[in-house]
C-alpha cells in the first residue's frame, strides 16, 4: 500500500471512530439499591438493544449518600448525572428552583393521565411534571393472621389506633420473643419521623400552623408521641430506638412481630417464601385512624428526574419514558411475575385482572388513595407533604427532632422534655431560615 | 540481658495474642462467612456460625450486576498512583528536613500534620467546585491527586523519621566523593531507606485503598473504585446483607492478600527506629 493510500485509510478510520464516538450518547443514572431499581438495571439491556446509540452507566448509592451526592451535584452544576432517582420530598423543592427538566413533553404513549392522581400531583409544580414515578408507596398495617386468630381477634380493613393497641397487647408473648407491634424508632427524617409525622396527622397534629409557627408543643403532638411510646415500650421489641425499616423487616420475617406498620413495598418482602418464615400468614389493613378523618399513612414515590445541567436530555427522556412505561411493567411481569412489578404508579396496573390476584395489590392502592399531600392533617397547614413538609429546612429539623424522640424512646429523657427541645430547635431553625 | 521466659508465661502470652488477634479479625471473618449464606440465613436469629448451606449465589449475583474488574482497576490505579506520586514528592522533602533542617523545620512538619486535623467535609465544596472547573470530576487523575495530597503529610512524616535514623556522615562522604545532590538522594539515601520507603508505600496503598469519603464524593460511573462498589450494595428498603458481604469481601480481598504477604516489611518498617 502506498503512503497516500495508507494516510487516506487512516484518516477514514479516524473519522469513522470520531463519528461513532460522537453518535453514542452516555446516560449516567444515579439510583438506590432497592429491589425494584436493581430489577430495572437487570432489564436495561432491553432498552439499549432498542436504542443502540445510547449507553447506560449506573451509579448505585445508599439512600442518604445518594441524596447528598445529587443535591451537591445539582447545586454546583457538576453535571455528573443525567437521570436521578429522587423522592417526593425533593421534587417540589428542586422543581421550584428550576433544577429539573420538565417532562411534560414525554411521548403521548407514555400516557400521563394513567399515573395515579395522588402521585402525579406530588411531582407536578405549576403544571410542569418534573419527575416520572418509578414506584409509589404508602404505609399500611401488616399483621400476622395466625396470631390474631390465636388471640381471638379480627383485624378490620380500616382499624383505629385503639384496635391496634388491643391487638398488640393480645399478641405480645415476650417469653417466646413475639412482640405485638414493631415500629420505626431509629432517628431520621425518613425513619422515625416519617412514621410519626404520618401518625400525628391522624391525631390532629401538624408541624406548623398557617403562619409557619411550629406546633410541636401542642397537645396533639404530645398525644401522638405518648401513644407511640406506650405501644413500643409495652408491646415492642427490645432496642426499638435503633430499629429502622430493615431491622423491622428482619424481625417480621423471623416471626417476631405481631404487627408492623410501614411501607406498602414491604408487602412483597414479607410474603416472599424464600426470605420470610411467615409468608403465608400475613394480612393487610389500612393505616389506623383516630376517628378524626385522617389516617396515619404516608405517600412516597421514587421517581426519575433529569437535572438541568445534563447534556444528554433527549436520551435521558427516552430512558425515563421506557422505565416508567406500561410496557416496562409488562416486561417485569413476563420476566419476574406480577408480584415484582413496580407498584403504586399507574391506574392501568390496578385495573389489570392479573395484578389484582397479588394479595397486597388492593390494599396498596387503597392506602395510596387515602393520602392527601395537599391537606395532610385535620387542621389547615401552609405546606404540602404527608410525612414531610416540602421545604428545604425540613430534613435537618426533622432529623434533630427524630433524635430527641429516639432518645426518649431509649429512656434517656421524658416525652415532655423531648417535645420541648423539639419545639425550641424548630423555632430556632425556622427563624434562622426567615420564616 | 534478655529476661528468662517460662513456658507457662509463653502459653499465656500466645493465648492472649491470639485472642486479641481473633477479636480484631472477627468482623472481617463474619463478613466473609455471611457472604456465603442465603439472605434468609444472613439475618437468622440466633445467628448461624458455620452450620449452614454454603452458597456462591451472592458472588454470582454481584458479578452479574456489577463490573467488578473496572472498580478493581480504578482502585489499583488510584491507590498505587497516589502513593507513588506522594513518594516522589516526599523523598526530597523529607531529605531536606532530615539533613538540612532549618529553624522552622519542626513547625513545617507540625503544620503539614495539622492539615489532617480538619474534617474532610470542611473542604468538600471548594474541592468539588475546583474539580468542576478543571474537568477533574469522576476522573482517576483527579482522585489520584486528591488522595496523594491527603496522604502526603503522613508520607513525609514517616520518611522523615526513617531518614533521621541514617547517619548524615554517610551522605557527607558521598558528597566528598563527588556525588551530586541527585546521585546522593537516588543512589545513597534511597537504597539505605528501602525498608522504610517500602513500609510507607504499603501503608499508604492501604490508606488510599480504603479511603471512602473523597472516592464516593468525587466519582460517578467512570472512576469509581471499590469503595463505591461496596456502597452500591447498601439498601434502605430491603435486606441484602449477604450480597453486601460478598461485595465487601471482594473489595477487601486484594488488599488483605497484599497485607498478608508483606506483613514482615510492614512490621519491620513500622517498628523501624523504635529501639535506640
Amino acid at each position: 500500500m502506498s503512503l497516500k493510500k495508507s494516510l487516506l485509510a487512516a484518516t477514514a478510520l479516524t473519522c469513522a471512530t470520531a463519528f461513532s464516538a460522537h453518535a453514542q450518547t452516555t446516560v449516567t443514572i444515579a439510583t438506590v439499591n432497592n429491589g425494584d431499581m436493581v430489577r430495572m438495571q437487570g432489564l436495561a439491556d432491553e432498552f439499549t438493544a432498542a436504542n443502540p446509540d445510547i449507553t447506560l452507566e449506573w451509579v448505585t448509592l445508599e439512600e442518604n449518600v445518594l441524596r447528598q451526592r445529587v443535591t451537591q451535584d445539582i447545586a454546583a452544576k457538576g453535571g455528573q448525572f443525567d437521570v436521578m432517582t429522587i423522592g417526593t420530598y425533593e421534587v417540589p423543592i428542586w422543581g421550584a428552583q428550576n433544577w429539573l427538566v420538565s417532562l411534560n413533553d414525554l411521548p403521548a404513549e407514555w400516557d400521563a393521565d394513567d399515573i395515579l392522581p395522588a402521585i402525579r400531583d406530588g411531582l407536578t409544580i405549576d403544571g410542569e411534571l418534573y419527575a416520572a414515578p418509578f414506584y409509589g408507596e404508602s404505609s399500611m398495617v401488616m399483621y400476622r393472621t395466625d396470631l390474631m386468630e390465636k388471640a381471638g381477634l379480627d383485624m378490620p380493613e380500616a382499624p383505629t389506633w385503639a384496635t391496634i393497641r388491643t391487638a398488640a397487647e393480645a399478641m405480645t408473648d415476650k417469653d417466646n420473643e413475639i412482640y405485638g407491634i414493631c415500629l420505626r424508632g431509629k432517628a431520621g427524617w425518613g425513619e422515625n419521623m416519617a412514621f410519626l409525622t404520618a401518625m400525628s396527622n391522624s391525631f390532629g397534629a401538624r408541624w406548623f400552623d398557617e403562619n409557619w409557627a411550629p406546633q410541636l408543643d401542642s397537645d396533639e403532638w404530645a398525644a401522638t408521641v405518648n401513644f407511640y411510646m406506650d405501644l413500643l415500650n409495652n408491646y415492642g421489641p427490645p432496642g426499638a430506638s435503633t430499629n429502622g425499616f430493615n431491622e423491622n423487616l428482619s424481625l417480621f420475617q423471623q416471626g417476631k412481630c405481631g404487627m408492623w406498620i410501614d411501607a406498602t413495598v414491604a408487602a412483597s418482602f414479607v410474603t416472599n417464601p424464600t426470605d420470610s418464615t411467615v409468608a403465608d400468614k400475613v394480612g393487610f389493613a389500612l393505616a389506623p385512624d383516630n376517628g378524626l378523618g385522617k389516617r396515619g399513612n404516608w405517600l412516597w414515590a421514587w421517581s426519575l428526574a433529569i437535572p438541568a445541567g445534563s447534556d444528554a436530555t433527549d436520551a435521558a427522556k427516552k430512558f425515563i419514558a421506557w422505565a416508567t412505561s406500561k410496557d416496562y411493567t409488562a416486561l417485569v411481569a413476563e420476566n419476574e411475575g406480577w408480584a415484582n412489578v413496580p407498584p403504586g404508579t399507574r391506574i392501568s396496573l390496578y385495573e389489570n385482572p392479573e395484578y389484582a390476584k397479588v394479595p397486597f395489590a388492593d390494599m396498596t392502592l387503597k392506602s395510596i388513595n387515602q393520602a392527601d399531600p395537599s391537606a395532610p392533617s385535620v387542621q389547615p397547614v401552609p405546606y404540602t407533604g404527608v410525612q414531610f413538609v416540602a421545604i428545604p429546612e425540613f430534613a435537618g429539623i426533622a432529623t434533630q427532632v427524630g433524635q430527641e424522640i429516639s432518645a426518649a424512646l431509649a429512656g434517656q429523657q421524658s416525652v415532655e422534655q423531648a417535645l420541648e427541645k423539639a419545639q425550641a430547635l424548630t423555632v430556632d431553625e425556622m427563624e434562622a431560615a426567615g420564616y | 540481658m534478655a529476661r528468662g521466659v517460662t513456658t507457662q508465661r509463653k502459653i499465656i502470652n500466645t493465648t492472649a495474642a491470639w485472642a486479641v488477634g481473633l477479636l480484631i479479625f472477627f468482623p472481617i471473618l463474619w463478613t466473609i462467612l455471611t457472604s456465603f449464606k442465603t439472605e434468609a440465613t444472613a439475618i437468622a436469629d440466633p445467628p448461624v456460625f458455620l452450620a449452614f448451606d454454603w452458597t456462591m449465589e451472592n458472588y454470582t449475583a454481584v458479578l452479574e450486576r456489577s463490573d467488578y474488574a473496572r472498580f478493581l482497576w480504578n482502585s489499583i490505579i488510584i491507590a498505587g498512583g497516589s502513593t507513588v506520586l506522594g513518594i516522589i514528592i516526599a523523598v526530597p522533602a523529607a531529605w531536606s528536613m532530615a539533613f538540612v533542617p532549618s529553624k522552622r523545620t519542626k513547625d513545617i512538619l507540625l503544620w503539614m500534620l495539622s492539615t489532617k486535623m480538619l474534617p474532610a467535609v470542611g473542604v468538600l465544596y471548594p474541592i468539588y467546585l475546583i474539580f468542576i472547573r478543571m474537568g477533574l470530576l469522576d476522573t482517576r487523575l483527579g482522585l489520584t491527586i486528591v488522595l496523594m495530597l491527603i496522604n502526603l503529610p503522613i508520607i513525609v512524616w514517616m520518611l522523615y523519621t526513617y531518614f533521621k535514623e541514617i547517619p548524615g556522615e554517610i551522605l557527607e562522604a558521598a558528597r566528598m566523593d563527588g556525588a551530586t545532590l541527585r546521585e546522593e538522594v537516588l543512589y545513597i539515601l534511597t537504597p539505605m531507606a528501602i525498608p522504610g520507603i517500602a513500609s510507607t508505600l504499603l501503608l499508604n496503598v492501604i490508606l488510599a485503598w480504603n479511603e471512602a469519603f473523597w472516592t464516593l464524593n468525587l466519582t460517578a460511573a467512570k472512576a469509581a473504585p471499590l469503595t463505591a462498589f461496596i456502597a452500591s450494595y447498601s439498601s434502605p428498603e430491603g435486606l441484602f446483607y449477604a450480597k453486601l458481604s460478598a461485595a465487601s469481601t471482594m473489595a477487601i480481598a486484594p488488599i488483605l492478600i497484599l497485607g498478608w504477604f508483606s506483613q514482615k516489611q510492614l512490621v519491620s518498617g513500622l517498628t523501624f527506629g523504635a529501639v535506640k
